[in-house]
């Protein structure tokens, strides 16, 4: 068994995944029953001192054929329950689950006062450390919250200076990612003194549009507006503003990593680039808490497979690969191979070729439905690859091909 | 004759990996699992079909383990259609998700590849306890108790271990590979294996509850029936559990035209069995109609998509021949006004160069008496938790089946083993207990 145990700015929690600040960390009761279940941390539905009102439809949905939730959107706010309540029930999981990570999310007026005052609150609830929300892109951002400062690194600089002048536990600043350089945001934190990082909130974005309405989804009462994206489709962006804030050295905070993360191994690849933990929230609201059993016995069986002994040991693992463009060789050439025995003949890997790419697959024989790839006019693009429904086709280095690799043929042109 | 490959089973799944990926992808994960609710051994099906979708094979067949100590046997041959899948909520709307084809491609991973998914208990706990065989309910049963440390003996009057899932069930459902290799691993836990003792012939009973916190009676079922009838000692004649036996063996020859006595699964079993290895024509011969018959409707279909005939309303009361068997003389049955089945006047005459009669196995009245067990027509009188009317006498599997209602499965024997296991060791505990002797450091069920 390897070590699940984490320790990210001197919060610990006996595994790295967390609850993101959402539906699923809204009460005591579901973080309680979230803990019951395995996870090593929760960071609770943001907090504010003037409860909001949130509207009803609140949420829009991706589906592709018959694949539900690859996307997902809202329009829901922070926390509308009253912040003594909340902050009594933090301080009742607390007591009960003293060994898991308990962030509290703030969201507070653009007032040092204020803003310490709920430092003060949450610190005395008993919070391993506080989060700050500056990725909301919708309803607060009218009132100067949210995405309004984490939009302006001068002030996510002044809040989390504002913030670390009154806490004595860690604090993690929330990052949105509707910015054009995520840097920017993470090193305006850095300044202000934040001990690490989170990312990313929501993307700005419209879900769909009811069609017999004329409305955006989801609509409240005839209209719509933009919400915040989240689940499987977000991953890739997230990984990428990860991988951005863990490679610079002017970050150099920890980071824990949001956005699409359903299966172990999404989180892997989040730690792989950086993060040093992980949040979730999509998954879970589609397929409840239970979902962390596969979390974690997924991820113990990669770390014991592949020899390495804890987390820790795998983060940033991948960062030393990840280099800007520049730096690829130009003279490396790979080439699609098609495992004849696996492939089914639907011809998707030949018409993408044709059309969209190269015209380097020749369909083959009519009867036998095998196409073969035309190695001199292969790039080496991956589409064919991509599309392969039975994936039969691999991507060869051109150095290994003279060996007894099992390609198709590699026939003229026709 | 057909090739081998017909009667002798696959080793490793038939399902490929983008098929395996594309049908877990189907799966809901649904809350309160209804599929769960309908696997006797409790497997938490959703769980290791996630696992799988996530690329965790092993942990997938881990899942399915922990529940069910036999999931790889119990994939190729539980009758899903009437357990999981028939529960499954697909099945309102579209098809139930294939979960036993699933439970097989995670669990080969782990047969295949020797993985070993269980440390051995590092903390013994001072109890000893006999198995008497080593079938899916003596296996479950061993599993457990290995497990949570205590000293377990297997006695097997076979060779092999593993029942009937070795020595009956039609390889091509399940090969005796499988069937073995699945034992082992089980067996590997620390297990103590008497292959070839058979226990009231080489070993008292008397002396096995005396030395030891708890015995677990898990014999099965005895030899196939026989009719009782003129002619059945030709050759040719023999009952059906005998023949796949000899089929598992790679030993069975199939004649030309094969008459097989009974309506049960094991006389489907036969009777495919009979055709993949070659025969022109079988015939089952069921002395009622459709309606009663006892096989299950997919095993039904399946002997009729492989080609085998249905006689209804035939007895067979002859078998004659010169040496080996030449036909079978049947009479009509009909229903009397009373609803009753009585004998008609007519004869009818089947020819055959074999009949293999299946109409079940024999009672193990000899060792439940040996064991002075209480049972009811051979079947040992048990509460939920495989206590028999005995103290440190426990019983489950097919030994405890009444005969009526469901039909006798391998999960069923599994989940019976499980709890009987957990019975003795808490019995054991609290004789202890009542003693005034130390128990054990070892955290286990109390
Ligand atoms: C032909 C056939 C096909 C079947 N097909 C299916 C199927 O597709 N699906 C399904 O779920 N079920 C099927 N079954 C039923 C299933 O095989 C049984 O319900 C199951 O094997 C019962 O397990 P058991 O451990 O109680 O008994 P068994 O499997 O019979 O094992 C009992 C073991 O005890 C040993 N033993 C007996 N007496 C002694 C002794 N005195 N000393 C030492 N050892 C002894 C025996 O040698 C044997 O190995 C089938 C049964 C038959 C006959
Ligand atoms: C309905 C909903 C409400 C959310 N509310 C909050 C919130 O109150 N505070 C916050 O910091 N993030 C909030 N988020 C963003 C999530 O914490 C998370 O950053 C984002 O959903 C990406 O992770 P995911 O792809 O795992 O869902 C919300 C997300 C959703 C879907
Ligand atoms: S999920 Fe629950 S709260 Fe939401 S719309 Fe459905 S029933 Fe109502
Ligand atoms: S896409 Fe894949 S399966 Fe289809 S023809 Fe090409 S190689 Fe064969
Ligand atoms: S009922 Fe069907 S869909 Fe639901 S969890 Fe079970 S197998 Fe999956």
């Amino acid at each position: 068994m390897a070590d699940l145990t984490v320790e990210m700015a001197g919060i610990r929690s006996p595994n790295p995944f967390w609850l993101a600040s959402a539906p699923p960390t809204n009460t005591g009761f579901q973080v309680e029953r979230a803990f019951e279940a395995g996870w090593g941390g929760a960071v609770w539905k943001t907090l504010t001192d003037r409860p909001v009102r949130n509207v009803s439809s609140r949420f829009g949905s991706l589906h592709l054929a018959d694949k539900r939730m690859v996307g997902f959107n809202n329009i829901e706010l922070i926390s509308d329950r009253p912040f003594e309540d909340n902050l009594a029930e933090i301080r009742q999981v607390k007591r009960r689950f003293p060994d898991r990570a308990v962030v509290a999310s703030l969201m507070i007026e653009p007032d040092k006062k204020q803003w310490q005052e709920a430092v003060r609150k949450v610190e005395d609830a008993g919070v391993d450390g506080i989060e700050l929300n500056f990725g909301c892109p919708h309803g607060m951002v009218e009132r100067g919250m949210g995405a309004a400062v984490g939009q302006h690194p001068d002030l996510i600089e002044r809040q989390t200076s504002w913030v670390k002048s009154a806490a004595t536990v860690p604090v993690i600043a929330k990052l949105t990612p509707n910015v054009t350089d995520i840097r920017a945001s993470a090193r305006a934190a850095v300044a202000g003194g934040a001990d690490a990082i989170s990312l990313i909130n929501t993307i700005n974005s419209i879900i769909g549009v009811d069609l017999k309405a004329c409305v955006p989804r989801p609509t409240v009462a005839g209209l719509g507006t933009h919400g915040g994206y989240c689940g499987p489709a977000v991953k890739p962006i997230a990984l990428y503003m990860v991988a951005e804030c863990a490679k610079d050295d002017t970050v150099g905070v920890p980071i824990s990593g949001i956005g699409g993360i359903a299966t172990w191994q999404d989180a892997v690849e989040f730690l792989l680039l950086g993060a040093w933990a992980v949040q979730v929230c999509t998954a879970v609201m589609q397929h409840g808490f239970r979902i962390i059993e596969d979390l974690v016995d997924g991820l113990n069986r990669f770390l014991d497979d592949n020899g390495i002994g804890g987390v820790r040991d795998i983060v940033g693992k991948a960062l030393p690969n990840y280099v800007p463009f520049g730096s690829l060789d130009l003279d490396h050439r790979v080439v699609a191979a098609i495992d004849a025995d696996r492939c089914i003949g639907c011809y998707k890997c030949y018409i993408a070729c044709l059309d969209a790419a190269h015209q380097a697959i020749a369909p083959g024989d009519a009867e036998a439905r095998v196409p073969s790839v035309l190695v001199d006019e292969c790039v080496g693009c991956n589409l064919c690859e991509a599309v392969c429904p039975v994936a039969c086709i691999e991507m060869v280095p051109m150095a290994e091909l003279a060996g007894a690799h099992p390609l198709t043929s590699v026939s003229a042109h026709p | 004759m057909m090739g081998a490959e017909a009667v002798q089973g696959p080793w490793s799944s038939t399902i490929s990996d983008v098929e395996a990926m594309a049908e877990a992808a189907r799966c809901l994960f649904c809350e309160d699992p209804p599929c769960v609710r309908a696997c006797p051994t409790g497997i938490d099906i959703p769980l290791f079909i996630r696992k799988i979708a996530s690329g965790n094979r092993v942990g997938a067949a881990k899942t399915i383990f922990d529940a069910n100590p036999l999931g790889s046997s119990c994939a190729r041959v539980c009758p899903t259609d009437e357990l999981c899948e028939g529960a499954c909520v697909w099945g309102k709307s579209s098809r139930p998700v294939e979960i036993g084809r699933l439970q097989q491609y995670a669990t080969d991973a782990v047969l295949e590849r020797g993985v070993a998914l269980y440390d051995p208990p590092s903390q013994p706990i001072p109890y000893r306890f006999a198995i008497i065989g080593a079938g899916p309910a003596g296996l479950a049963a061993a599993r457990e108790l290995a497990l949570a440390g205590a000293q377990v003996t297997v006695y097997e009057r076979e060779q092999s271990p593993g029942g009937l899932n070795t020595y009956g069930i039609p390889p091509f459902r399940l090969s005796e590979g499988v069937a073995v290799a699945e034992a082992e691993m089980i067996l590997s836990l620390g297990v103590r294996f008497e292959r070839g003792v058979d226990v009231g012939m080489h070993v008292r009973p008397e002396q096995l509850v005396d030395s030891c916190d708890g015995v677990l009676l898990a014999c099965g079922l005895g030899a196939g029936k026989r009719l009782g009838i003129e002619g059945e000692e030709l050759d040719g004649v023999m009952d059906a559990i005998t023949f796949l036996r000899m089929a598992k063996e790679g030993r069975a020859r199939a004649g030309r035209e094969v008459v097989v006595i009974g309506a049960g699964n094991t006389a489907m079993d036969a009777a495919t069995t009979a055709r993949r290895l070659g025969a022109e024509r079988v015939t089952i011969v069921y002395r009622r109609s459709e309606k009663e018959m006892t096989a299950y409707r997919f095993e039904y279909a399946f002997a009729k998509s492989e080609g085998v005939q249905f006689r209804w309303k035939l007895m067979p009361v002859r078998f004659v021949g010169e040496g080996a068997v030449q036909e079978v003389r049947c009479r009509q049955t009909e229903l009397d006004p009373s609803g009753a089945w009585r004998l008609a006047e007519r004869e009818e005459r089947l020819s055959a160069d074999q009949v293999i009669v299946a109409i079940g196995q024999a009672r193990r009245w000899d060792l439940l008496d040996a064991f002075q067990v209480p049972h009811r027509d051979g079947a040992v009188t048990v509460d939920e938790q495989g206590r028999t009317r005995r103290p440190k006498v426990y019983a489950a599997g097919d030994c405890v089946w009444s005969g009526k209602g469901a039909e006798a499965t391998v999960v069923v024997a599994v989940e019976q083993g499980k709890r009987a296991a957990l019975a003795m060791l808490k019995d054991a505990r609290s004789r202890r207990v009542e003693h005034g002797l130390a128990t054990e450091g070892s955290a286990w069920p109390t």
